[in-house]
């Protein structure tokens, strides 16, 4: 896991204030002058409201590739590995839905977004679709011009502190620096809890994790706040100098990541959402990567429709018949991408299991 | 000829009622510059009103309403109360002040100490000299991430807050800042700061007197009686009558931190550090061009009037140097300014902060950009405006 540590360097991101900057720029440049395409969208239609015409599909095709919205700097969701391709949890939910669309996962494009550049490039239509570890909360839902399609991972936000303060509990952390990372809802959970609990804090709020991971070395913080996952990635990267610290067993928030998706283009929002649950579907009735052939001749009705043979849930989706075979054949069912991904952070799986095995996972019927 | 002169005439006349607007100079230049003035708000215009439209189709929120909704930010230092229960303008305030703050201080200092290496770089003692330029090369040349970066991670090597440096009683240095005591403020202490200043205006313009009168009369009169007089006895007596408590609000280490008195966070000071360093090494640079534009000779004459070596410098030399000073220096000013806004990468959290969180809690980014733009306008626009007042004072007045 030394890779975590050079990630930033490798990834080759650009200073964020750049970041900031473009990512306003490119949300202001592409608002300011897009005008041209919607209206030439808006006088191609029939009438009606402006939803109606929006074609992200048919966009996509015409294009040849599907465009995802990535962190590119996170192990587990989303790293290039040595040959530089995309590895992780938000890589292979994107190479889903290219596999649905295409019937190939490689039909696809990567766009490395910060979380201050995720939502600007979605909205402006710089990329078609954001699995980028983003929380599913109502105003991004009800002000952002977005919708979450599915949620593909349930995580919580914790705190990790050094072993040696004595610390059994966030709530003995009365008075003390905590340091977060700008731009997520890691800061707000946070000033939540402690005015909840009435505690007192002294906040650090740094732009970078390296910067933390020294502020943390150096008893500059007492205790650093984010997701679980990260805070178990982050232990586990700094190798024996990680068992100094300890998670707090304290679960201050709750973080369902979602596919993010502009608003207004219903048929879209369904091949994403469709796309997740039959990779959910296919872990409850067994179908892996390996496997799914087996089931060509399979005499259950349901798993039928699945494959494709029966029924006409493709075409429903204004896609092939095959989607969610070529779906399963590209990534494979959630247990499979599990295991591929996020199990390598050394993290439980937890409530990310089905609801059949006690955890929150549950796939609607496919019919 | 009078006939001829008659057709001429003639002409100009139905020239000038023809084409008198195109023919007029200042007629032209006006249409002209109306044209162009028309353009730009015409674009500007629909830029704007296509973003509106834009905003509108894709279902986002656009306006200022969130300003005043509950924040729920955290920010740790702020010169003014504020709690997470604050507005978003009042968090946007508070990081308008932190920016304010670490670009004051770090001007006055840079001020100084670029001030002091400029000289040192023209001095005849070649240590000295040597020791400035390197100075001067090395803190030009690291980007000055890199050196808040550094100043940052020395900063934190300061022992933890339960082994603290304690020097003098009450003064405590670890990684967690420098705290020290400060007096419980009260009315009175508002009194004595009253009396201390108005005092200093006093004695600055005794002071002025003083050297015009020694101009006239050609011999120095002392000033340092009359100056503590008004500095240090009237405000102690001011504060005295009164009654003002000199009871201190000692700083204390309790549980993670160090409660009371006053802290200096290793974030704020880091920040200071690298923008005085490095803003310093181009003031320096700034002073010596306008030190060594002043000319030999009168360097020469001031000696052969057996001027004392310091006052040559304060008298002749630096009166007019300053001309060739001041208009670099606001553009660096400036600088020192915008600088401040790599604030985030070491945790202190000035406007830049601030509003790039707020802009994660709300979507509001292109709201919020403005809101950083207008600041640092603001900001700049007021330096600039100052500077100008005073390089118009210290300007070569040509007669």
């Amino acid at each position: 896991m030394e890779t975590f540590g050079n990630s930033h360097t490798r990834a080759g991101r650009p200073h964020s204030k750049l970041a900031v900057t473009l990512g306003a720029a490119v949300l202001v440049a592409a608002m300011a002058i897009a005008p041209f395409s919607a209206q030439a969208q808006t006088q191609s239609g029939q009438g009606g409201s402006a939803s109606d015409k929006v074609d992200t599909l048919g966009a996509i095709k015409a294009r040849g590739y599907f465009i995802c919205g990535v962190a590119g700097d996170r192990p587990g969701f989303s790293f290039p590995d040595g040959k530089g391709v995309m590895q992780g949890l938000d890589a292979d939910i994107c190479r889903s839905v290219a596999a649905a669309i295409f019937g190939d996962p490689e039909k696809i494009r990567f766009t490395s977004l910060t979380s201050l550049t995720r939502f600007p490039a979605l909205q402006s239509g710089e990329v078609d679709m954001l699995a980028r570890f983003t929380t599913w909360t109502l105003t991004r839902e009800a002000s952002l011009g977005l919708d979450v399609a599915s949620v593909y991972f349930y995580d919580g936000q914790g705190f990790m502190a050094k072993k040696s303060l004595g610390v059994k509990s966030a709530l003995e952390l009365d008075g003390a620096t905590v340091c977060v990372t700008q731009g997520s809802t890691s800061e707000a959970n946070m000033v939540d809890f402690f005015r909840a609990h009435n505690l007192a804090l002294k906040p650090i709020v740094i732009e970078k994790i390296e910067q933390v991971r020294d502020a943390l070395a150096n008893n500059r913080c007492d205790a650093y706040t984010n997701d679980s996952t990260l805070l178990g990635s982050l232990k586990l990267s700094m190798g024996p100098a990680g068992d100094e610290y300890i998670l707090l067993p304290d679960v201050i928030s709750k973080e369902p990541l979602g596919t993010f998706v502009r608003k207004g283009d219903q048929r879209f929002f369904d091949i994403v959402r469709w796309t997740y649950i039959a990779m959910l579907t296919a872990e409850e009735n067994g179908i892996t990567k390996t496997n799914i052939d087996t089931f060509r001749k399979t005499r259950d009705p349901q798993n039928q429709r699945f494959m494709g043979e029966t029924g006409d849930l493709g075409a429903a989706l204004g896609l092939d018949a095959q989607w969610a075979v070529n779906v399963i054949k590209a990534v494979g069912n959630t247990a499979e991408l599990w295991d591929r991904t996020i199990a390598g952070l050394g993290i439980q799986r937890g409530v990310n299991r089905l609801a059949k095995d006690g955890g929150l996972q549950y796939a609607p019927p496919m019919r | 000829m009078t006939a001829l002169n008659n057709d001429i005439q003639a002409h100009n006349r139905r020239a000038t009622m023809l084409g008198s607007f195109v023919s007029n100079v200042a007629v032209r230049r006006f249409i002209w510059q109306a044209l162009a003035a028309l353009a730009l708000f015409g674009s500007v215009f629909w830029l704007a009103a296509n973003l509106h439209h834009n905003l509108a189709a894709r279902n986002i929120a656009s306006g200022f309403g969130f300003l005043t909704r509950e924040a729920g930010l955290p920010i740790a230092e702020h010169l003014i109360a504020y709690t997470p229960a604050d507005s978003y303008f009042r968090a946007l305030l508070v990081g308008t002040l932190n920016t304010l703050s670490v670009a004051f201080w770090s001007i006055i200092l840079a001020t100084i100490l670029g001030t002091a290496i400029g000289v040192a770089r023209t001095s005849k003692n070649w240590l000295l000299a040597k020791l400035s330029s390197i100075y001067v090369d090395l803190f030009r040349d690291v980007p000055l991430l890199l050196q808040l970066f550094l100043w940052y991670t020395i900063l934190q090597k300061l022992p933890p807050v339960r082994q603290a440096l304690n020097p003098v009683a009450g003064v405590f240095l670890s990684n967690r800042g420098l705290s020290f005591p400060v007096v419980d403020w009260q009315a009175a202490h508002g009194w004595t700061l009253l009396a201390f200043v108005l005092c200093l205006l006093a004695t600055t313009l005794y002071a002025k007197r003083a050297s015009r009168k020694q101009l006239e009369e050609g011999r120095a009169k002392s000033f340092w009686p009359v100056a503590i007089i008004l500095l240090v006895i009237i405000p102690l007596v001011v504060g005295f009558s009164l009654g003002a408590s000199t009871n201190l609000d000692m700083p204390q280490p309790k549980g993670f931190n160090i409660r009371g008195g006053v802290t200096v966070s290793p974030e704020f000071f880091a920040l200071l550090v690298g923008l005085v360093i490095y803003n310093a090494a181009f003031i320096a640079e700034i002073v010596r061009s306008g030190l060594e534009s002043v000319g030999r000779g009168q360097h020469e004459a001031a000696r052969a009037l057996g001027l004392h070596p310091k006052n040559i410098l304060t008298w002749i030399v630096f009166p007019q140097a300053l001309r060739v000073i001041v208009p670099p220096l606001t553009s660096q000013y400036l600088n020192v300014t915008k600088g401040s806004s790599l604030a985030v990468a070491i945790g202190y959290q000035d406007i830049v902060s601030v509003a790039t969180t707020s802009m994660n809690q709300t979507g509001q980014s292109i709201e919020l950009v403005g809101v950083i733009m207008g600041v640092y306008l603001t900001i700049s626009l007021s330096i600039s405006l100052l500077m100008n007042i005073y390089n118009a004072r210290v300007a070569l007045v040509e007669r």
